[in-house]
């Protein structure tokens, strides 16, 4: 393809435009809501944390596992539903960070790709964006594991 | 059920502000989310190798262990733990060791929607 063609001054006038009538950046509300909708996501986790502590009788360090699975399955239900869009819209990274993102993250990504079939499409590409969190976490933890190894000779 | 008000608070709190934290690079920078997560688990590993994450998670309860950097800490902290076990090869028998219930969840979950739903998208 050729190099795009330099704007005409009415081009420009119309680009220029465009910036001014652009609503500004919801920066304030955005933190703001994802504060919010964040820390709600992390209180929401304590509880379970809580509730599998006591009935599962676990010390709160180990109760915090089906504490995350649990939240992973509800992150998953609002994705398969529908629901996690409309609500990310608003609490942006409020509910992407939290591992409600993660399974947000694998269960979009596997209803997306189910029409390329069971094996290429959910079974390969479920992990197409949680992979990189995957491997970079494993990456860091195997050095981080390696130099304490090393240090502790 | 014992129900200690002030660990809540801190989950509200660090919690909340780990989420700012994202979005706040999310909105000032060209990153995509996946770069802030991949970047949010490496700091995750490298606090969990310091030492450094635990505390937090002492303190915050749900609002330092619920949000990806745990994902980072709990896999260093799986290594190096079952490295002092049984030698470097704990390394990769460890890696996975607390992290596991979370990615089962995670692939178990996903491939029963994508049976059941359709995209919405």
């Amino acid at each position: 393809m050729s190099q795009k063609p330099l704007p005409t001054p009415e081009q420009a006038r119309y680009q220029q435009l465009i910036k001014e009538m652009e609503p500004p950046a919801r920066y304030t509300a955005n933190a703001l809501w994802a504060f919010f909708s964040g820390g709600l996501v992390c209180v929401i986790g304590q509880f379970f944390i809580d509730l599998y502590a006591a009935i599962l009788h676990l010390p709160p360090v180990e109760a915090s596992n089906p504490a995350v699975a649990t939240m992973i399955m509800l992150g998953a239900i609002l994705t398969a539903f529908g629901v996690f869009d409309r609500l990310a819209r608003y609490a942006g990274a409020g509910l992407a960070v939290p591992v409600t993102g993660f399974a947000n993250s694998m269960v979009s990504a596997a209803l997306e790709y189910k029409q390329e079939g069971f094996i290429q499409g959910i079974g390969s590409k479920i992990f197409i964006l949680s992979g990189s969190v995957i491997t970079y976490g494993v990456v860091t933890a195997f050095f981080v594991g390696l130099i304490h190894a090393l240090l502790k000779r | 059920m014992r129900i200690i008000w002030s660990t809540y608070l801190a989950a509200f709190l660090v919690g909340g502000l780990i989420c700012l934290a994202g979005q706040v690079i999310y909105d000032r920078t060209k990153l995509t989310m996946g770069h802030i997560l991949t970047g949010m688990v490496i700091l995750g590993g490298i606090l969990g190798g310091l030492g450094l994450y635990d505390p937090l998670i002492k303190f915050a309860g749900g609002g330092a262990s619920m949000p990806i950097i745990s994902f980072g800490n709990s896999l260093a902290k799986g290594a190096i733990s079952e490295a002092g076990k049984t030698g470097p090869i704990g390394i990769l028998t460890g890696m996975f060791e607390l992290t596991s219930t979370g990615i089962t969840a995670a692939i178990i979950f996903g491939f029963l929607a994508a049976i059941v739903c359709r995209s919405k998208g």
